[in-house]
């Protein structure tokens, strides 16, 4: 197939918070169907990363394409290349105010412009993929935390994104519901999801990532496959990093 | 006996017989304000925060200003000055208009202030979800914001909006004839204190349900975190 052109391209891309560079120069493309893992100390950048890719934050420099659509470009419809970056948080996010259903057909409804029967079909749908179809009418505050990341995952899968990022997706939860998250996770990319995932699961990303990045004080400081990263990295950094998270 | 003095005093049945048709006068024209203070206020102030939510900084400017102002003054010179002073300029209006017009007028600072709080205290991570699922600014304020914040704000713009409907006694001073304005004519006819306390007592037959309701409302829209 032609899918040549990554799903995600970043290049050059610098982030300052007043005084503070916290992102130095980044390039990253992110091939379609790939799960690239990112790791690194925290204040090393990974979460602002994510969060500059849908301009969450705002960029002070360089350029990010998704699908080919420059999101830092003056005539872009932010809302419109949004819907096509699904992103799931460390705190879940879900609103309080709606059932897991509502959760996850509100952007279907406002923002696609289903009705309220095709949403909630499409939305069921998305429940189901993470396994919690006979929750749809539970509010987030009687699931646990593990059912709450799952139904923000179906709300962000609900719009057919082209690409999902994870922002510590399971750093939140309690050890006994990382597990539930993460199968969803591994099913999405056996299914072909493209997905960035900022973590601290290390065997999860040793058995799943194609691609792991390292990154520290803003700069990708290595790249490679879990295996060369994990087992045989050229920065002693990393290996002292792994260590300390690992045992 | 003094206790027959004091029956006599307060609570003499035919000066309420003769002044009690007065007094549901009255209780309907201070339902009427309320009501007209109770809309008027809230949606005026509702809509303020929700301009402020925009976070224009000329506009906020104004509307920071003019809310402190009115949220420092007494009703009652707003009252006196609408009915008084600002007809010397041209713009008159009627002691009913007057009375609706400031407290519907102190009513939404207030308003404003409590909206802008609730919108404050929704959590910034529920912007991010919406805004990250492609919800615009204000799809993200109505649809996920909003809800959120008017459950937080309900106790305290229950009870305010209580406190200052009461207010509505203070149209007595304008001569609007509402309940303390019809309780005090008749006592200056009867020079008897008995229409004050049926005055009291319609009174309390408006507001105690509405404090009560005030209560249900809070338990109906409160939910767990």
């Amino acid at each position: 197939m032609g899918g040549d052109r990554p799903i995600l391209e970043v290049r050059g891309l610098h982030k300052s918070f007043g005084a503070l560079e916290v992102l130095k120069g980044i390039d990253l493309a992110v091939r379609k169907g790939e799960l690239v893992f990112v790791i690194g100390p925290s204040g090393s950048g990974k979460s602002t990363l994510l969060r500059c890719c849908n301009r969450l934050e705002e960029p002070s420099s360089g350029s990010i394409r998704v699908e080919g659509v420059d999101v830092m470009a003056p005539g872009t419809d932010i809302n419109a290349v949004r819907r096509r970056i699904g992103m799931v948080f460390q705190s879940f996010n879900l609103y309080p105010h709606l059932d897991a259903l509502g959760n996850v057909t509100l952007a279907l409804r406002k923002v696609v412009g289903q009705p309220r029967a095709e949403a909630e079909r499409a939305g069921q749908q998305a429940l189901a993929r993470v396994g919690l179809a006979e929750k749809a009418k539970s509010f987030p505050n009687e699931l646990s935390g593990g059912q709450q990341q799952r139904v923000a995952i179906a709300r962000a899968l609900a719009l057919e994104p082209a690409i999902l990022l994870f922002d510590e997706p399971t750093s939140a939860l309690d050890p006994e519901l990382v597990g539930s998250v993460l199968a969803v996770m591994r099913e999405l990319r056996e299914s072909g999801m493209t997905m960035v995932v900022v973590s601290h699961e290390m065997r999860f990303a040793r058995s799943a990532a194609d691609r792991v990045i390292f990154m520290d004080h803003g700069l990708i400081v290595e790249q490679g496959t879990p295996e060369k990263l994990f087992n045989a990295p050229e920065h002693p950094r990393i290996r002292d990093f792994i260590a300390s998270i690992e045992h | 006996m003094q206790l027959e003095r004091l029956a006599d005093t307060f609570f003499n049945l035919q000066v309420m017989q003769q002044y009690l048709p007065k007094i549901v006068e009255g209780f309907f024209v201070t339902v009427q304000i309320a009501l007209a203070v109770v809309l008027a206020g809230i949606a005026a102030g509702l809509a303020l925060a929700l301009v402020r939510a925009f976070r224009i900084r000329a506009l906020n400017f104004f509307i920071i200003l003019g809310v402190d102002v009115l949220r420092a003054l007494p009703p009652l010179v707003l009252i006196i000055g609408f009915y008084f002073a600002l007809p010397t300029i041209g713009i008159r209006m009627s002691a009913w208009v007057a009375t609706w017009l400031a407290l519907s007028l102190v009513l939404a600072a207030f308003a404003e202030e409590i909206f802008w709080a609730g919108i404050l205290a929704v959590p910034k991570g529920q912007w991010e979800a919406a805004r990250s699922t492609g919800l615009s600014f204000v799809q993200t304020l109505t649809d996920v914001v909003l809800p959120q914040a008017v459950r937080l704000t309900i106790p305290p713009l229950t009870n305010r909006t209580i406190a200052i409907t009461k207010g509505t006694a203070l149209g007595a001073v304008v001569a609007v004839g509402e309940i303390l304005y019809q309780a005090q004519t008749a006592y200056s006819f009867s020079y008897n204190p008995s229409p004050l306390v049926l005055g009291a007592a319609a009174y309390l037959i408006l507001f105690i349900p509405v404090v009560y309701f005030g209560r249900w409302v809070e338990t109906r829209f409160a939910w767990k975190r």
